[in-house]
């Protein structure tokens, strides 16, 4: 009996031994490429789209075409709960493994990270959000936020109101604006632009944060938006905030039409108030559904034969698309730095340069098989981010709306704040490295 | 003196100049407070079965929740899929006991709460396995709870009732009343009283303590039923839920851990003390201030009672 039962002890250490051996190092003939992602926890209300998307079109590249001119493509997720410690853990136990770029899905992973990329020679690509400062190529030689910064999208939405008032910027003059966010680094990041704004344009702010534990219990703010009557509300929300603040809007009746959010709300986030939260308005630069050649094929290689979790109805949301957009970046920032380096296995400092030379044009997505999915991306050694047009679509109780027109950033006004925010980060970082990185001359 | 002011006696003009807000502001109070007290509720009758502050309440709302809406999303009618949750928050309390409090009989309190997080973390993974991590929309139409609004008109405004909320004092109040009633006046109740005594002098007497544990485990089952139901119509189904049972902390060290009558008193003196704070008062600290107001007010009440406000003065002999 005692015998048996040392045997069992023994299966089973041998097996926890075994389990929680470390990964194999990538291998020598693939690019290795971890993907931080969030299935589980609060936030997995927004980050399944965004895993399946993302991981769905590299695997698809893999299936399709063998992966990135001929070298397989390594993914691997590492499950963060938008966790910023979690995500930390994750870029520990994957930056061993030459990574050729970090994506962490989060602004708050994203600005530890900001002075270890340097060090560590692996780039990070925070699309569409983390610091706004880190647009600025020459003072943040690792960092890539395409397609426009938080403080763009702050503007673009002013601009959107502005125009809606009936002119430029100036008709913002005597408005009650408010603003609920997660009171978090995401949250938090546009306000000093949003202050600029008000007192450049004679608005007034109103700012209703949301703790991370209040996310589902709005009341209170929505009480103070009832009683401020703020003529228009701006949201940067993420995970159940964004469903819980559709809901509370709805509840006090709030004109939907004047609710309009950073690029974040899912389709479900939107149908939460029903039939009351049509109307509501969401910034996007992509293409929502599943109508182009290149999904297709995701559905071909990737999803119809089972090789990811994705739920199949999930395929064309907005998320898994922005999922898409995130690894189309990856893609070609991968191709970029093969062709420039002349190397088939890049590494993190190879797709630095790939992404800091990233220019995909209309010609380029209808190679990839998705024509007219977004607009053009083109970043130099000074601009990591390009602060791209988006457009405003809106949701008519079932689906997403593309409004027409498209809304550009107020690039007088934000550029010289992020050119003052980058500054300020490096005196406040003191020591702050010099840039030695060369530029390419594709860039 | 502008400060004072503002601190002192501004915030009363406003609930002067605005009283419809005023009552709209203890409505909204008076409801988060109902729900905090149904979270508090579990914590309580686990305590006073176990001396155990259960860490997994929190996680058995969302999984009674997406229990109910998985059974419901199989095609289950949803009052079938209700009866069929309420059955398996029946096993999850035998399995609970069978499996973790027996083997623990009689070991310090500290191992039977660290037992609670095991707990925890076994149900999100088990959850997230058989769930996913996909948020829900809770199933408020077909189990006929109401929505929309009464728009009431008062002091040249409105106050708005949402029907989901009246549904949720109602239920609450119900539930309240037939747990007090069960604890206190039947065989079983007062089986509980003797265990949350002593285990042992309960077992002298020939009280069995699985049988106890399994009728409060389930009991705390249905009450995080009731709260994923109220909470998941409010907002959505997802694990962001188990945030929510850290609401009952405050009310539970208000309340006192062991008395169903305090955490109702709790929930309520929180929920109203919070809104109110943060729609009068928040705006002067940045507002957002709900989330650490009701440790606060917790504690004020501490220094007073610090047992709590219904909780046993603990007398010991040294």
């Amino acid at each position: 009996m005692r015998m048996k039962l040392s045997i069992i002890a023994g299966a089973v250490a041998l097996a926890t031994a075994m389990t929680s051996a470390p990964p194999p190092a990538a291998a020598q003939d693939s690019i290795y490429i971890p993907l931080f992602t969030y299935r589980t926890g609060p936030f997995s209300g927004s980050g399944i789209y965004i895993a399946e998307g993302m991981r769905d079109y590299l695997e698809m590249l893999n299936q399709r075409d063998g992966g990135i001119g001929g070298v397989k493509l390594q993914l691997e997720e590492c499950e963060t709960g938008y966790d910023t410690k979690k995500g930390l853990e994750c870029y520990e136990a994957v930056k061993d493994k030459k990574p050729v770029v970090i994506n962490p899905w989060s602004t708050g992973i994203t600005l530890p990270l900001i002075p270890r990329a340097a060090v560590d020679k692996i780039p990070v690509l925070s699309m569409a959000y983390g610091l706004s400062a880190a647009a600025v190529g020459d003072t943040f030689p690792w960092i890539f936020n395409p397609p426009a910064t938080y403080w763009d999208g702050g503007s673009m939405i002013l601009s959107y109101i502005a125009g809606k008032e009936g002119g430029g910027p100036e008709k913002l003059k005597g408005r009650t604006i408010g603003y609920i966010y997660l009171d978090a680094g995401f949250g938090k990041e546009p306000i000093p632009l949003f202050e600029q704004l008000s007192k450049d344009y004679g608005f007034t702010l109103k700012l209703y944060p949301v703790a991370g534990t209040e996310m589902q219990n709005q009341s209170s703010q929505w009480l103070n938006v009832r009683r401020d009557k703020p003529d228009y509300m701006i949201m940067y929300g993420w995970g159940a905030l964004q469903p819980t603040a559709v809901k509370e809007a709805v509840k006090i009746n709030y004109p939907m039409d004047k609710f309009i959010s950073i690029w974040w709300p899912s389709e479900d986030d939107a149908a939460a108030g029903g039939d009351g939260s049509k109307g509501f308005k969401v910034l996007n630069w992509h293409a929502v559904g599943a109508d182009f050649p290149a999904i297709a094929d995701i559905k071909k290689h990737v999803t119809d034969k089972n090789l990811t979790q994705t739920d199949k109805n999930h395929i064309g949301k907005v998320l898994y698309n922005r999922g898409i957009y995130n690894s189309i970046l990856i893609a070609e920032g991968i191709r970029n730095a093969q062709k420039l380096s002349g190397k088939k296995v890049v590494t993190g400092e190879d797709v630095r340069r790939g992404l800091e030379t990233l220019n995909i044009d209309a010609a380029r997505y209808k190679e990839m098989g998705l024509e007219g999915f977004a607009g053009p991306v083109k970043l130099t050694c000074q601009d990591h981010n390009g602060h791209f047009a988006t457009y405003m679509q809106e949701w008519d109780g079932t689906k997403w709306v593309r409004l027409p027109g498209e809304l550009k950033a107020m690039t007088d006004k934000v550029n010289p704040l992020l050119e003052a925010a980058a500054k300020d980060y490096t005196d406040k970082a003191g020591n702050w490295p010099k840039r030695t990185e060369a530029c390419d001359k594709a860039s | 003196m502008d400060l004072a002011y503002k601190i002192l006696i501004d915030p009363f003009m406003q609930m002067g100049s605005a009283p419809d807000l005023l009552v709209q502001t203890l409505w909204e109070g008076l409801v988060a407070g109902v729900l905090y007290s149904l979270i508090a509720l579990g914590f309580v009758l686990i305590f006073k079965a176990s001396g155990v502050f259960n860490f997994a309440q929190g996680i058995m709302v969302v999984f009674a929740a997406l229990t109910l809406v998985g059974f419901h999303q199989l095609g289950v009618p949803a009052f079938l899929a209700l009866g069929l949750t309420i059955t398996v928050m029946l096993g999850l309390a035998f399995t609970v006991e069978r499996v973790m409090l027996r083997p623990l009989v009689n070991q310090p309190d500290i191992i039977l709460f660290m037992a609670t997080f095991g707990l925890t973390y076994f149900l999100i993974g088990f959850g997230e396995f058989v769930f996913g991590g996909n948020p829900k929309k809770m199933i408020t139409a077909d189990l006929y709870l109401p929505s929309g609004a009464y728009d009431i008109k008062m002091f040249g405004g409105f106050v708005s009732l949402q029907k989901i909320d009246i549904a949720a004092a109602v239920i609450v109040s119900i539930m309240v009343v037939v747990l007090a009633i069960f604890f206190q006046k039947t065989r079983i109740g007062r089986a509980l009283r003797a265990v949350a005594d002593s285990h042992k002098a309960a077992l002298s007497v020939g009280i069995s303590l699985n049988q106890i544990w399994v009728v409060v485990w389930f009991a705390a089952g249905i009450v995080a039923l009731v709260t994923g139901i109220m909470w998941g119509a409010r907002s959505e189904v997802s694990f962001s839920l188990q945030i929510i049972a850290l609401k009952a902390l405050p009310v539970l060290i208000l309340g006192g851990f062991t008395s169903i009558p305090g955490a109702i008193v709790g929930g309520l003196i929180i929920g109203i003390g919070e809104k109110l704070g943060e729609f009068y008062w928040g705006p002067l600290l940045g507002s957002g201030i709900e989330s650490w107001l009701a440790y606060v007010i917790a504690l004020i009440f501490l220094l007073f009672r610090p047992q709590g406000l219904f909780g046993d003065k603990i007398i010991e002999r040294i």
